[in-house]
């Protein structure tokens, strides 16, 4: 046989071998399995878990505009032409304007349960409110920018004098900051969590896969004793491994399924617009490779490591 | 061609496992090393496989150290000796057939040679009803009579068998031996070590006796005791 035909037939034979081993030891292999599909879990909860804070964190951002009140005086002309010179901004993505009289209109319609402003409203007899420009930027980091040009002497009205009132992004600005700096704390501690209980899991398994070729330790030197090379040896061995790892990986996103399907409606609730169960089914092939390729990885490498000490006769 | 030069092994713990033990074997001779428990006979063999190295002295296997052999030379050592052993050492979840056959697939062996010596050669030990019995399925002397045929199957130069008959009744022990024999006969040199004092008498064959970790005698004519 040439050398290539000869390593063509150990392949072959060790791969048999690595699956005879796994249905012959049903029992081992069932154990290795379980705790592979725990560790798989939980490299998936990362996945999901990373979803769902981005998620937040994207709708958070959402919600924050400008609102640009201006002064009760204040011409519609001026205030127009504000609004155009808003508009032509680059980073400006929508201006909506509302009137004076809109705005007593929302004040009124926010306030219908509370007889005591309303009485003091009609008490005034005039408007007291001012007409208000909301401000939506393309991208949250900008409205700093914003803020800044309708602070600059660009909005003067056309007598010198400043017709806005108040910006509410300073007041705003806190606030949101405060805001995205705790859904990206909880993102990273969350993260942290995970990957550490990914770690345990994983040393788990590795155990769980030591222990399975522990008991066949006294094969192992048997193989040695008969002359087997150390590479013969060891890839049934790491055959296995990969099987459990594929196995788990499999039933870990069969498992998915109902799982992220009974939690959909917590996460749509929960976080308006996000299920859980639609973003699995999007993004199944990613989550299926990571999960499967973690475990062929975790299933080969502890496989090889736990060999090796057995097969130093 | 076998060579016990000046052999002496002590363990961490100070034990004395063997003491300036120097004999040689010659090419298809029989064997038996006799002595009581704890007289070194299994340090010995560990030795001449090199699954343990010698604190002093050296083993020779034809021209060569098998304590400087390398990985390879060293798998490519091994498979030239067959070994048997008390406790059979089958692999449990091979069948008979794929006990043998492993062994000649460590070899490197085709797929052809395999399929057509494995059941020659376990028809040789009289088991050829036990192909896809796996070794739990066995009484002793079936699954020594497996290792007998796993020991065989390469073809190799020597057997070494270490108390063969130490778990089986006077029937299946008498059957080993007369395998052993017959091995022997065809031109492979046999090493036995065994208690069995009837088996020693029986079979008339060069003796080496120990006590803890000597050689006391070394006897051509074959008799247990002098």
């Amino acid at each position: 046989m040439s050398t290539k035909e000869m390593f063509l037939t150990k392949l072959k034979r060790v791969i048999r071998t690595g699956f005879f081993n796994f249905w012959r030891n049903g029992t081992v292999s069932l154990a290795s399995v379980l705790v592979m599909m725990v560790t798989l879990s939980v490299i998936g909860l990362i996945s999901f878990s990373g979803a769902i804070l981005d998620t937040s964190l994207v709708e958070l951002k959402n919600k924050i505009d400008i609102n640009v009140t201006f002064v009760p005086g204040a011409a519609e002309a001026d205030i127009l032409n504000i609004k155009q010179r808003l508009e032509s901004l680059p980073e400006v993505f929508l201006v909506t304007y509302a009137t004076r009289e809109e705005t007593l209109a929302a004040f009124k319609e926010r306030h219908a349960n509370d007889p005591s402003i309303l009485a003091a409203l009609d008490e005034l007899g005039e408007n007291p409110l001012g007409a208000v420009l909301n401000i939506k930027a393309r991208d949250p980091s900008q409205y700093a920018s914003v803020a800044e040009f309708l602070e600059s002497g660009n909005t003067l009205s056309s007598g010198g004098i400043t017709i806005i009132d108040r910006i509410n992004y300073f007041q705003n600005k806190t606030a949101i900051d405060k805001l995205s700096a705790l859904i990206n704390a909880a993102d990273r501690l969350g993260f942290a969590l995970t990957v550490f209980l990914a770690v345990i899991s994983m040393i788990i398994a590795f155990n769980t896969i030591r222990l399975t070729i522990y008991i066949a330790k006294d094969e192992i030197s048997v193989m040695r004793l008969v002359g087997a090379s150390t590479a013969y040896i060891q890839g049934p061995f790491v055959v296995v491994g990969v099987i459990y790892g594929v196995v788990a990986g499999v039933l870990t996103l069969l498992l998915f399924l109902p799982i992220t399907y009974w939690l959909s409606k917590v996460t749509e609730n929960f976080l308006i617009g996000f299920n859980i169960f639609s973003y699995y089914l999007h993004n199944f092939l990613e989550i299926a490779f990571t999960i499967i390729l973690s475990g062929v990885l975790i299933g080969a490498l502890s496989s090889i490591l736990a060999i090796r000490k057995y097969l130093k006769v | 061609m076998i060579f016990f030069d000046r052999v002496s092994k002590v363990y961490p713990d100070e034990s004395v496992a063997l003491e300036n033990v120097t004999f040689s074997i010659e090419p298809k001779e029989f064997v038996s090393i006799v002595g009581p428990s704890g007289a070194g006979k299994t340090t010995l063999l560990k030795l001449f496989l090199a699954e343990e190295k010698p604190s002093t002295g050296a083993v020779f296997y034809e021209e060569s150290d098998v304590h400087a052999l390398g990985k390879k030379e060293m798998n490519e050592f091994r498979r030239k000796v067959g070994m048997v052993f008390q406790d059979f050492r089958l692999l449990p979840n091979k069948t008979v057939y794929e006990n043998i056959a492993f062994t000649m697939e460590a070899a490197g062996r085709s797929d052809e040679e395999i399929e057509q010596d494995v059941p020659h050669v376990l028809d040789l030990v009289d088991l050829s009803n036990k192909v896809w019995n796996f070794p739990r399925e066995l009484s002793g002397g079936e699954a020594q009579r497996v290792a007998i045929a796993r020991a065989l199957v390469n073809e190799p130069d020597v057997i070494i068998a270490d108390e063969p008959t130490g778990n089986l009744d006077p029937v299946n022990t008498y059957d080993v031996v007369q395998i052993l024999k017959k091995i022997n006969d065809l031109g492979t040199t046999v090493i036995l070590t065994t208690h069995n004092k009837g088996i020693i008498d029986s079979l008339g064959k060069r003796v080496i006796a120990m006590e803890r970790g000597r050689v006391i005698r070394d006897d051509r004519s074959g008799k247990y005791f002098a």
